[in-house]
């Protein structure tokens, strides 16, 4: 009954969208005066070609893992989050917290509790608008809009007026103290005789990220919880015929949601930056919402598209550094993405239904 | 006489700062009530600030910016008609692209034109708007707390200023007193009876989208020619989702939406002219301010206040039964 092969729905179409994006993208550098061709070999050998490249690249990728998946958890229960970057910001005040008022031995515990307090901030500033749009039908893409304005107003608030050590201008808390470092990609992989490059900021988290990106899977895909919000983002009457609370759905879709995005703190804020800063997510929120719907919103899909944006990350600061094109071009690239995979998904989708369409026609003829 | 005095500047800027909130406001108006949901205003207020303060600087005519702005915000419009109303996508999805697509486009664009890092030479002379002296405001000026009111509350503002003021009856009069308006918010409320009617929907939304894009034009070029002499990187700083928000607070009428940007752009001139205000031993923190339309928006949708009703149709692509 189905139109399509369901390869040709999970990579045929995000495929040919990416190509659209990628050919728009190359207009818009030869627009500008460049060597779309020299901007690509630019972006791949800063950004693939040493172990410093691959250290952004993955500090990056994990960033968007967490971020992504945030995003593809409250997508499968048809709830657009546009809240990860606040989210995000306030995971960042509840590892802070962690670090910086308690006294750990050693950084793995340190790091359970950093995930903990980061999850719990992060789902707490989910779950308002999560509460509203389930018990009071305020829309949720509204509320989360403006509930990233308030925390960073909030961030800015604690920055300035709280967490500021005295006699420093800088808007940002004190250094984490040096039991919390998390190792590098170059601490975990020495023992191992693998040299990986010092300066990158790669770290422990991006096991987490990946051990997350397979505990969703797993979740969504295994459980009953997972059953009942796949059910619910189909069809929120069926879900309801069959005993589903579309207001439990809500709630823990977006407290999973919430709690991911905030996550993503312990890689930006505890395993790179080692304090807290103003604007510590750098957008990484809104890339999420680019990742989920590449990634198809599968936990595998959001991984490779985690990786594939924070290549374009790395490479898009590395062409800023050697050529006149500024950072902002992955700013393009990933409005293209977001276009081509989410807005403009018909305009591939319904040429491509009438082809197997009559492809399958001329087959059973 | 002394409150008077230390009040009319901030009233003043208040004017101001709502003006672009009020046309960004009046565009997510027509469109939202054509059940076209729009969170790209900020990306089309953006476009438009940028192509405005360009073509002024090149041409050294502020009336060719004004064109040039309206023209970029058309454009993006167009986009976000192409996705939402022809290939029915998710136009929540769509209005983000758009933000994303201006905010990168901007600055590489500016770059490669100007390399000044991402911003527009300054605009002078006849690059910007220059504000209108309303007849016998000299003279009246010196009559007691009318005369500083007309004067120097109502006059000396950027002819973008009153025609964003005009809009609002206009707009009001479109939607309420026309033919064209009954069916623009018949088409957010019940797009299939205006299909029964023989009335195009698509014609109906396209119209609505792009009157969108015009107005968001006209604010993006206010902003960059006569708020301020200039584009730089992200100048609209979140007025689009502010105009969202007040759109809400105005629960999607004309009227209400004045009254909702005047407030807002009230906030933001207190916020900027005393930072933290002392109330007395409590301090209100320049950030509450700061935060304080999106909290108002949430109390708003949550509907602990009166409730915000969108039109029913929005956000939900039409498909034509056959």
């Amino acid at each position: 009954m189905d139109k399509m092969p369901k390869w040709a729905d999970v990579v045929l179409i995000p495929l040919i969208s990416l190509i659209l994006a990628a050919i728009l993208s190359a207009l818009v550098i030869l627009g500008i005066g460049e060597d779309p061709w020299a901007a690509v070999k630019l972006m791949v050998s800063g950004a693939l070609g040493s172990t410093y490249g691959w250290g952004y690249t993955l500090y990056y990728a994990t960033n968007f893992m967490f971020t992504g998946l945030a995003v593809a958890v409250a997508f499968h229960a048809r709830l657009f989050n546009i809240g990860g970057e606040g989210q995000a910001m306030l995971g960042g005040l509840g590892v802070a917290l962690v670090c910086l008022y308690i006294p750990w031995p050693h950084w793995t515990l340190a790091l359970i509790a950093a995930c903990a307090g980061a999850a719990l901030f992060g789902a707490a500033w989910a779950a308002i608008p999560a509460y509203l749009q389930a018990r009071r039908g305020s829309h949720i893409v509204i509320t989360t809009i403006m509930f990233n304005f308030i925390a960073a107003a909030v961030l800015n608030y604690m920055l300035v007026n709280v967490m500021r050590p005295q006699g420093s201008m800088d808007p940002a808390s004190a250094r984490f103290p040096e039991a919390v470092h998390l190792p590098t990609l170059h601490e975990i992989l020495a023992p191992f005789g693998i040299g990986f490059s010092k300066a990158a900021p790669a770290n422990f988290s991006l096991i987490v990220a990946v051990a997350a990106c397979i505990l969703v899977w797993a979740l969504i895909w295994r459980t009953r919880l997972g059953y009942e919000i796949r059910a619910y983002g189909h069809s929120e009457t069926g879900a309801r015929y069959a005993g589903i609370s579309p207001y439990r759905i809500t709630m823990i879709a977006m407290l999973i949601s919430g709690g991911l995005a905030g996550l993503m703190a312990i890689n930006n804020v505890m395993g790179e930056a080692e304090r807290l800063v103003l604007n510590a997510t750098e957008g990484a929120g809104f890339i999420g919402i680019a990742v989920a719907l590449m990634g198809r919103s599968h936990p595998f899909g959001v991984f490779l598209a985690a990786i594939l944006f924070g290549f374009l990350y790395q490479g898009g600061a590395e062409l800023a550094l050697w050529t006149s094109i500024p950072r902002e071009l992955i700013v393009v690239i990933q409005a293209l993405v977001i276009l081509f995979t989410g807005a403009l998904d018909n305009m591939v989708r319904m040429p491509l239904e009438r082809l197997f369409l009559r492809l399958r026609k001329g087959r059973e003829a | 006489m002394d409150f008077l005095a230390s009040i009319i500047p901030v009233l003043d800027s208040s004017i101001r700062l709502a003006t672009p909130l009020l046309l960004a406001c009046l565009a997510g108006l027509y469109s939202e009530r054509a059940g076209i949901f729009d969170i790209g205003l900020e990306g089309k207020m953006l476009a438009a600030a940028f192509f405005s303060a360009a073509l002024a600087a090149i041409t050294g005519s502020v009336w060719l910016g004004l064109l040039a702005g309206i023209a970029a915000s058309l454009v993006l419009a167009a986009l976000h008609g192409l996705a939402s109303i022809t290939f029915r996508g998710n136009q929540l999805i769509s209005g983000v692209a758009v933000n994303f697509l201006a905010a990168g486009m901007t600055v590489l664009v500016a770059q490669d034109w100007f390399a000044q890092g991402g911003r527009t030479p300054s605009l002078m002379g006849g690059g910007r708007f220059a504000p209108i002296d309303l007849p016998l405001a000299d003279a009246v000026r010196d009559v007691p707390v009318l005369g500083p009111l007309y004067s120097d509350l109502l006059s000396g503002h950027s002819i973008l200023v009153y025609v964003a003021f005009l809009a609002v009856p206009a707009t009001w009069w479109i939607l309420f007193r026309t033919r064209f308006g009954l069916r623009l918010r018949a088409v957010g409320e019940n797009p299939a009876a205006v299909d029964t009617a023989g009335v195009s929907v698509v014609g109906l939304r396209y119209a609505a989208v792009m009157i969108c894009g015009l107005l968001c034009g006209i604010a993006g070029a206010y902003l960059a020619t006569a708020l301020q002499a200039g584009f730089v990187k992200d100048m609209t700083a979140g007025r689009g989702f502010i105009a969202l928000a007040a759109l809400i607070f105005a629960k999607w009428r004309p009227w209400h939406a004045m009254w909702a940007c005047l407030l807002f752009g009230f906030l933001q001139a207190v916020a900027l002219r005393y930072q933290n205000i002392d109330l007395g031993g409590v301090v209100i923190p320049v950030q509450v301010m700061d935060a304080l339309p999106y909290i108002l928006t949430v109390v708003i949708l949550a509907g602990f206040v009166g409730k915000a009703i969108p039109p029913r149709a929005g956000g939900e692509p039409y498909v034509k039964e056959r």
